[in-house]
């Protein structure tokens, strides 16, 4: 165990350690911004997830490494599955514990006419890139579909993946998106509830796309993932173009 | 267990029924993420008892009247297979098991930072597979890995263990014969690392000093069990820090 002391700061573990609930990460005045995978007693820091232990100068934070679900923020892109049309809007599906609502006069610009059905501009099944509008702990997320990029999604494709995972696929500085895109010349798009739009020239592009997002989720917490997944790409690639040249 | 009559419970030797001293746990193995379609699951097997949990959630309440306005609902099953017993059980949930459920949901309230999601649920189911003394218990501790499992942040896993005394001798770890023909029973779960207690229920007599003497000897059952628990979470990525 390592301990920095200073002005009674301790931290109790050494960076990139796994990390479980109700282990004591740290102990002292520290100014931490909150988190859920933090939880306090008096000066005392324990873990409240599963996760990776960071520690930054003055500060420290714990990824967690597992995470089903999505807990929505103002401002965050994210793509839903439309659930349920209502007489003036949609009811999406998120990933999150709340069913997000997109409101009809967003996506139109004007109010939603009486008996207008709505099912013709957005059906049920469709996925959609909205932003969060509105949300707190006491109302359930609106959706906003204003903007450059947003709306109903006409072609690629969803791929779905663990929502805690999304800063894995983006990667520091976007490095590991840059890899993805430039690898296999996919257009894509990370919304941060655990969805990824993705459009390919190629079926088999696609394919090597959705290995190599597995591979990101299934091994975000080991070291020097983004040249392990070009790597991968690459021996991929090698792979495909040599089954090409035979058939 | 169809006897009818009160076996020796500590032997000539100072060892139990089952050979084990007074002091010790009985084997355990426990393992996560073993349902794909549960969003976290574990399966433990505590001596001849095994318990497989799944917990599903944060999602969405339904009934909706249910939805607490400040925190997240906590609907448990506690529940015994047919075939979990010597004699077949009805499948039906009996008064015994509606309570059982009660006690672990109220246990794992506690463990469970549920003010994070308000008006939302998280089902937690556990079925008994086999039973053989302490699946309350071993039920909770399931409980406690697979919401771990799913993500779900807590103050601390809880780790549990019953003690008891069995002709006159406090025993750690109660098999069926002692929980059956004991004079006390005593399950106790805890958060270590807090210390904090979730859960403790009492069958049976025990004078102050005994009570503290039990005490004693289950937090350091727990703190064992504790270690084990914290393991297993960690054993599943630090075998593929190796594979690299």
């Amino acid at each position: 165990m390592l301990s920095n002391e200073n002005n009674n700061k301790k931290l109790y573990y050494q960076e990139r350690t796994i990390v479980s609930p109700g282990d004591l990460i740290a102990e002292g005045a520290f100014q931490i911004p909150w988190s859920p995978y933090i939880y306090k007693i008096e000066n005392k820091y324990y873990s409240s997830v599963v996760g990776i232990f960071e520690p930054k100068e003055n500060r420290f934070e714990v990824i967690p490494l597992k995470g089903s679900f999505y807990y929505p923020k103002i401002g965050d892109t994210v793509i839903g599955l439309v659930e349920d049309i209502e007489t003036y809007g949609w009811i999406v599906d998120i990933k999150a514990p709340y069913s997000a609502y997109l409101p009809g006069s967003s996506l139109l610009g004007r109010s939603v006419n009486i008996g207008e059905d709505i099912r013709k501009y957005i059906d049920v099944g469709d996925y959609v890139i909205a932003k969060v509008e509105n949300f707190d702990r006491t109302i359930d997320p609106i959706l906003s579909v204003k903007g450059k990029g947003l709306g109903r999604i006409i072609h690629g494709n969803i791929i779905d993946i663990m929502p805690v995972k999304i800063p894995r696929v983006i990667g520091k500085n976007k490095s590991m998106m840059e890899v993805l895109t430039t690898e296999t010349g996919c257009e894509m798009l990370v919304a941060q509830n655990g969805r990824v739009w993705a459009n390919c020239p190629s079926k088999e592009m696609e394919d090597i796309l959705i290995f190599s997002i597995d591979k990101i989720e299934h091994e975000s917490h080991i070291k020097g993932l983004t040249d392990r997944i070009k790597n991968f790409i690459q021996e991929k690639k090698g792979e495909l173009g040599v089954t090409e040249s035979k058939a | 267990m169809s006897q009818n009559q009160k076996p020796k419970l500590i032997l000539e030797n100072g060892l139990r029924t089952d050979g084990r001293k007074p002091d010790e746990l009985r084997p355990m193995k426990m393992e996560i993420g073993v349902l794909k379609n549960a969003d976290g699951s574990s399966i433990i097997e505590v001596g001849n008892t095994k318990i497989i949990a799944a917990v599903y959630g944060p999602k969405e309440i339904h009934p909706r009247h249910l939805a607490l306005p400040g925190r997240a609902t906590i609907r448990v099953r506690y529940h015994m297979m047919p075939f979990s017993t010597d004699e077949r059980k009805s499948p039906s949930p009996s008064r015994r098991e509606i309570e059982i459920s009660k006690v672990i949901r109220e246990a794992l309230e506690s463990s469970i930072l549920v003010e994070q999601f308000p008006r939302s649920s998280i089902d937690v189911f556990m079925e008994v597979i086999q039973a053989d003394a302490g699946t309350r218990l071993a039920s909770l501790m399931a409980a406690s890995l697979a919401v771990v499992d799913a993500g779900i942040p807590v103050k601390d896993i809880i780790a549990a263990v019953a003690v008891g005394k069995a002709d006159g001798v406090i025993v750690l770890d109660l098999n069926e014969p002692e929980d059956m023909w004991g004079e006390a029973d005593l399950p106790v779960a805890m958060m270590p690392s807090i210390n904090q207690v979730n859960l403790i229920q009492m069958n049976g007599n025990l004078t102050p000093e005994e009570f503290k003497q039990a005490i004693d000897l289950a937090s350091r059952g727990i703190q064992t069990i504790y270690n084990m628990e914290k393991e297993t979470l960690k054993s599943k990525y630090i075998e593929f820090k190796e594979e690299s």
